[in-house]
């Protein structure tokens, strides 16, 4: 469909159903039983098969209208990504629909105390009792599930195969007595993450997703577009400048809860949309060391948003994994926020002491030195992203293995 | 603006590798570079004369292909993969560009499908390789066409039948076509790093020259951009390769009882090397869409050209470290590609000239 005829379809299917008055819940059911919702997904999940270029035309069409969007933020997209990928049409039933109005919001259970990077060596455990699965154990550093309603939940089920081949993966339902979340406070001062106590927790059989011992497939899935974000972020939009109607409301109310975790995260991506704002501000621009590093980091950034347009352009045509192109992405994000940080500091100078209010960008710079570090670290560290690519990429002989054989037998930590 | 190349592109790009592969073999790019012509004429007439590979970019009415920045890149790049040892750069990128860009309409119909076909090798007398700004100066024109004066580097002038001389006039900088072996001519080989890249030192002295064209400074940055997105693309078909080699030795040496390629800080670097190659081959893509096109970022030649010299430079060190004390021998060919980087990256100007270049236009001068 061209960009013209989408347009033309969407504006009329608004004239038509479009309305600031409506409940925020009632009027994202209108938006999917349109099928305006998510075009990018299949047309027998709510969707219309459109590419992502198709969509973003849909996605302008609201935006231009001060319309409320389905639900996006955080990492609800995770979840129906791997449920759309991987799960039952009874799962897709089940729980796509309320992703997409935002009646439920998710978190994402992978980490654990005793293994981060190796995501495999995990020992969360589930039992199958009377008809149940049984979860006990720990996960960290799980973003936003203090208020998450649902989690993707990976867990070992099977202690005496080799570590990939005894996981499982699951759809937990955060609100139950055996699931307690406690916030953790970062290095930036926010509190993002979480970590998450199970004890005796329990999950239906029917909310076991890709089937027993079939988690670390399906955990690749959602690890894939993880990191593919990192290159080609789906931001939530909020609206431009006040609106009257109460949806508008509503809907700032749902905004202001799930980005909270993520205020700082264009922090985090190094804030290069400043760089020459601030160099100019600042007089740096006129600094000939400065001016080479703002120069690098220009090439870096440009570089990178050339080289995953004509991956994702590629990827289309199926020519490429998704998994490298996405750690290619996720380690030159890294490199970019790097780069920004430090050509942040040249422009600072002394003035990168303060912090706070009185600081350089109401405090947005200092929040950019101290939330950088973690670009390298959340979504997989940029050591494991420089494995995936020379070994998958390159085809790079893997080095020598110290957990091979049952789970049961390997060394881990205490 | 375009991020793929059309079916014809990957057609001509897959025509000019193969040509490449079986024609300048790493060891014909050393039986050439050890001559003092420094290419086998043979071997010109069948990729210049035959395959048309020095006319890509110029316009059919005057003998070429009709092409633009990107067909150029493309024979650059895979010419650079090789390392094609010849007057092609010189003869086609250069002199072709500051013809098409510079000459006068009649001028350009006596001047380019000759060197479009490849019988006429030319090359472009600047007296200054380092930035535009610097160009002009050394080498002076009189009323009646009289050129005098010094280019410390030209390349390939030791076989050029044509030099197109950038020399200062009364009224600014003009564009001169001097022929070959003219009386006043002085053309003086020079000691290289790079033995691939041939260079001369061409002193004029009262050289009869015809003048064709004018050369403003906008011409003289335009000639530049084309030149530099060439290079870049010449550089990241070298990167490229040698990136392949190195790889692949990796897979293939044995230490302490396994590939050397299993070794984590050598994986790491070999994955931040794809990164830079992607990033700058990305820039430098881009950069000969720009300039077809008309639009995009102006600075889109200055990030290539600054991008691809560091990624080859990346490329030339990793290749050299990681084969060990064979990478530092003159029978390993890893040394040839090393050259090539090095004398490419300060070409046209380092790095850091052409991030200073881009700042300028973005915001000014410091
Ligand atoms: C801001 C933030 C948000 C996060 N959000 C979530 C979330 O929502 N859900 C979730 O489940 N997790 C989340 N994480 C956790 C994140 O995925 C892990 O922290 C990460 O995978 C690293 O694991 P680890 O912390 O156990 O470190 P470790 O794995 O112990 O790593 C320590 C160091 O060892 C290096 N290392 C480890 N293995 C290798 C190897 N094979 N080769 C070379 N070097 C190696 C690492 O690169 C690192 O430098 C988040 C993390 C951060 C910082």
């Amino acid at each position: 469909m061209t960009p013209d005829r989408i347009r033309s379809e969407v504006s009329a299917w608004l004239d038509a159903n479009w309305r600031v008055d409506r409940p925020l819940i009632e009027w994202r059911e209108i938006l999917l039983d349109g099928g305006w919702a998510a075009p990018h997904w299949p047309e027998e999940w709510y969707g219309r098969g459109f590419t992502l270029d198709q969509t973003a035309v849909v996605a302008e069409v609201f935006r231009e209208r001060d319309v409320v969007p389905a639900a996006q933020v955080g990492p609800r997209g995770l979840a129906s990504e791997t449920i759309l990928a991987c799960g039952s049409d009874d799962q897709k039933r089940r729980f796509l629909r309320p992703i997409l109005t935002g009646e439920h919001t998710w978190c994402q259970l992978f980490s654990e105390p005793g293994s981060g990077s190796d995501l495999a060596g995990l020992s969360t455990r589930a039992e199958m009792k009377d008809g149940k699965w049984i979860i006990n154990g720990q996960k960290v550093w799980n973003t936003s599930a203090h208020h998450a309603d649902f989690g993707l939940l990976v867990a070992r089920t099977d202690w005496d195969v080799p570590k990939h081949q005894g996981i499982s993966y699951f759809l937990l339902d955060m609100r139950q007595a055996g699931v307690e979340a406690r916030p953790l406070r970062q290095m930036n001062g926010h509190q993002s993450f979480n970590e998450v106590f199970m004890t005796n927790a329990v999950v239906a059989p029917e909310d076991l997703i890709g089937g027993e011992g079939n988690g670390w497939h399906v955990a690749k899935t959602t690890l894939s577009f993880e990191r593919r974000g990192f290159s080609r972020r789906v931001r939530g939009s909020s609206l431009d400048g006040p609106k009257q109607g109460p949806i508008y409301g509503e809907y700032e109310e749902e905004l202001r809860i799930a980005t909270e975790p993520y205020t700082w995260y264009p922090q985090r991506e190094g804030r290069v949309d400043l760089v020459l704002p601030r160099a100019r501000e600042t007089g740096a621009i006129n600094d000939p060391a400065t001016r080479q590093e703002i120069a690098k980091l220009i090439c870096l950034h440009t570089g990178a948003r050339l080289a995953s347009d004509s991956a994702e352009a590629s990827r289309k045509a199926g020519t490429t994994e998704i998994i490298p192109a996405g750690s290619i992405g996720k380690l030159a994000a890294s490199v970019i926020a790097r780069q920004a940080s430090h050509v942040h500091t040249m422009i600072s100078g002394a003035d990168a002491m303060l912090s706070g209010p009185d600081s350089a960008a109401d405090g947005i710079i200092a929040e950019v030195l101290v939330s950088v570090p973690a670009i390298s670290i959340a979504g997989g560290t940029d050591e494991i992203q420089r494995n995936i690519i020379s070994e998958r990429v390159l085809g790079m002989p893997k080095g020598y293995r110290a957990d091979q054989g049952p789970f049961r037998d390997i060394k881990r930590n205490a | 603006m375009q991020t793929e190349f059309s079916k014809e592109q990957d057609l001509l790009r897959d025509v000019v590798a193969r040509a490449l592969r079986d024609k300048s073999p790493a060891t014909a790019v050393r039986e050439s570079m050890a001559t003092d012509r420094g290419y086998d004429p043979a071997v010109w007439q069948e990729l210049c004369g035959d395959a048309g590979l020095a006319g890509v970019h110029v316009p059919e009415v005057h003998g070429g292909a009709g092409g633009g920045a990107v067909e150029l890149g493309i024979v650059a790049e895979e010419m650079g993969r090789r390392l094609f040892c010849g007057p092609w750069f010189a003869s086609a990128v250069m002199a072709g560009t500051a013809l098409v860009e510079a000459a006068s309409d009649s001028d350009r119909d006596e001047l380019l499908p000759g060197v479009a076909g490849g019988s006429t090798i030319a090359t472009l007398v600047l007296d200054d390789l380092n930035a535009p700004a610097g160009v002009g100066g050394s080498i002076t024109s009189t009323e009646d066409g009289k050129l005098s004066g010094t280019a410390t580097m030209v390349l390939d002038a030791h076989v050029a039948d044509l030099l197109l001389v950038v020399a200062s006039g009364a009224g600014g900088l003009e564009l001169h076509a001097v022929e070959g072996g003219a009386s006043g001519l002085a053309v003086e080989s020079l000691q290289v790093v790079d033995p691939t890249r041939k260079l001369s030192r061409v002193v004029f002295t009262d050289v009869p020259g015809r003048r064709v064209g004018e050369v403003t400074g906008d011409t003289l940055n335009r000639i530049w951009d084309r030149i530099c997105s060439a290079l870049a693309h010449e550089m990241i078909g070298g990167a490229q390769h040698l990136f392949e080699t190195t790889v692949n030795y990796t897979k293939e040496r044995f230490q302490f009882g396994r590939p050397i390629g299993s070794f984590q800080a050598l994986k790491h670097r070999c994955a931040d090397l794809l990164l830079e190659i992607e990033i700058a081959r990305a820039l430098t893509h881009h950069s000969a869409r720009c300039l077809d096109a008309g639009a995009g970022e102006p600075h889109a030649a200055s990030m290539a050209k600054a991008a691809a010299a560091d990624a080859y430079m990346s490329a030339a060190r990793a290749g050299i470290q990681l084969r060990g004390g064979i990478g530092f021998t003159w029978e390993n060919d890893a040394h040839l590609w090393f050259k090539r980087a090095k004398g490419s990256e300060v070409l046209f100007g380092t790095p850091a000239i052409h991030r200073e270049r881009m700042m300028t236009m973005l915001e000014g001068a410091a």
